[in-house]
């Protein structure tokens, strides 16, 4: 992609401002770091982050069938939700392989939101607006819709210092959303994230995003909140073992072998890929998608080959990196079934020389 | 940017600092910034090895991404910071000392004559930052 050809967030000037790397990503100039990765990671472990991830897609579907047309088209359960209830799902392809990862949200009955990864909103907006047709109103809103991650264990803390409806926010369950005004902003807040720390995900008119950042890190500042970047939105979601789209699952691997299984409900009459995950659920998995300390001095990289201690290839290392609270080079992988035991000792190959590592059980990070 | 006065850069972002033919090899201020936290530096030489200028030495890593070590010389590895083993940080706080990597002896003398000086690496590195 060209440099002309890169979007920028509403909150682009903002991350100029505060000194933030600015980096392509899926189409969009994105921060990957402010202050420092290892810096804005620990914020969010112990304070909170505020990430800008706006470049995510929003679409929406309307109208009376608009359930049974979403429910269709993901793994999960849609029908058990109640109004102002989310759910993470698997959307796959008729093979069993993911199209995408996605939040899906129901509003009412006749309105849903759903959330998709930014790499894959032009795919996502193809596979809902063909279900749409006849059936139910798809509209795109990921021009006008900004989305503020605030992470941390301090995130409602500091909600509540924003006035507004924030009182009502201090209920919201995991995995519930409404309705609210944050900071004099118009928003939805739902109780989600990508960081395996309590928070919210705030989404807002495009243009209204600025006035809440500012806000919302200046209520925070004295609590200890940093604006966090990419890299460590990365950090944060391996050590909690968040799949990311692109490294650990992609149209090549399925639910079940990448450790999504409980997104994949079975029992739902009818869904795209149904028939396939069948057969995958039937027969053994040849492989699966394992965490993994490294022992010896490594990083793991997404890419590089795992082999046995024999030295032969028999995997791909999706995603690693330095895991700054575990304090361990940690990893997710895909190995033969046979190596996948908790305590299996394996070689990761980085670049030509092979680093021990050993299967350990995940998420690498739980918070108390 | 802290481009000291005195060093030898290359267009790779290592500083080198001559004495004699000993030549004092690491990294400089805008590369751990492009670096971001550095998790992990591995020299892949011992002292004795020797290494022709331009091939790899060592990679250093940080949260994010690898980099390889070039040698900027030619010659023979004669120490290596072992410091940097359990405490990669030292890059990160103190690059152009206690994060140095590896003194080469040059067996060419004035090797590093024709590498940048402080002015042409500061044209360098004003052109990777766009």
């Amino acid at each position: 992609m060209t440099e002309a050809a890169l979007r920028r967030t509403s909150l682009y000037e903002r991350h100029v401002a505060a000194g933030a790397r600015m980096v392509p990503f899926t189409g969009f100039e994105m921060p990957v770091q402010y202050t420092g990765i290892v810096d804005e990671h620990q914020a969010v472990r112990t304070a909170a982050g505020l990430f800008d991830v706006s470049h995510m897609g929003e679409l929406e579907m309307r109208g009376e069938y608009a359930a049974q047309v979403v429910d269709y088209l993901i793994t999960n359960d849609a029908s058990k939700l109640v109004d102002g209830q989310a759910l993470y799902t698997a959307c796959c392809n008729e093979q069993g392989t993911i199209l995408d990862d996605l939040i899906v949200y129901r509003a009412a009955q006749d309105r849903w939101l759903i959330v998709c990864n930014a790499s894959n909103h032009a795919k996502m907006k193809a596979v809902f607006e063909k279900a749409a047709k006849d059936h139910c109103e798809f509209a795109d809103r990921t021009d006008a819709t900004a989305l503020i991650a605030l992470q941390g264990p301090k995130a409602f803390e500091i909600l509540a210092l924003a006035g507004g409806d924030a009182a009502k926010l201090a209920t919201l369950k995991s995995f519930h959303f409404r309705d609210a005004v944050v900071a004099n902003v118009k928003c939805t807040v739902a109780r989600t994230g990508y960081t395996g720390e309590d928070g919210v995900e705030i989404f807002c008119a495009w243009n209204d995003a600025p006035a809440l950042w500012d806000q919302l890190l200046e209520l925070g500042k004295p609590l200890g909140l940093k604006p966090a970047g990419l890299g460590a939105r990365d950090t944060l979601r391996l050590e909690s073992r968040l799949s990311l789209y692109g490294n650990d699952i992609d149209e090549t691997t399925n639910p079940i072998e990448a450790g999504l299984g409980w997104v994949v409900k079975m029992d739902k009459p009818m869904f795209v890929g149904k028939a396939a995950l069948e057969k995958v659920k039937a027969a053994p998995l040849p492989r699966k998608l394992v965490g993994f300390e490294v022992n010896g001095r490594g990083i793991a990289r997404h890419g590089y080959p795992l082999r046995d201690l024999d030295g032969n290839e028999v995997g791909i290392c999706t995603s690693g990196s330095p895991g700054p609270t575990v304090g361990k080079n940690i990893g997710l992988g895909y190995l033969p079934a046979a190596l996948t035991a908790i305590g299996t000792k394996f070689f990761v190959d980085c670049r030509g020389k092979n680093i021990e590592a050993v299967v350990v059980k995940t998420p690498f990070y739980k918070r108390a | 940017m802290n481009i000291p006065a005195g060093l030898k850069y290359t267009k790779d972002h290592e500083w080198t600092k001559t004495s004699g033919n000993r030549v004092t090899v690491g990294i400089t201020a805008f590369a751990v910034e492009q670096l971001g936290d550095i998790t992990l530096v591995n020299l892949d030489v011992k002292v004795g090895d020797d290494i022709a200028a331009g091939k790899a030495f060592g990679t250093i890593e940080s949260v994010k991404t690898l980099s390889d070590l070039f040698a900027p010389v030619s010659g023979k590895i004669v120490e290596i910071n072992k410091d940097l083993d359990a405490k990669p940080e030292l890059v990160n706080e103190d690059c152009y000392d206690k994060g140095w990597m590896v003194v080469i002896e040059a067996t060419e003398a004035r090797a590093t004559d024709q590498l940048l000086d402080e002015a042409a690496y500061a044209e360098v590195v004003k052109n990777a930052a766009h």
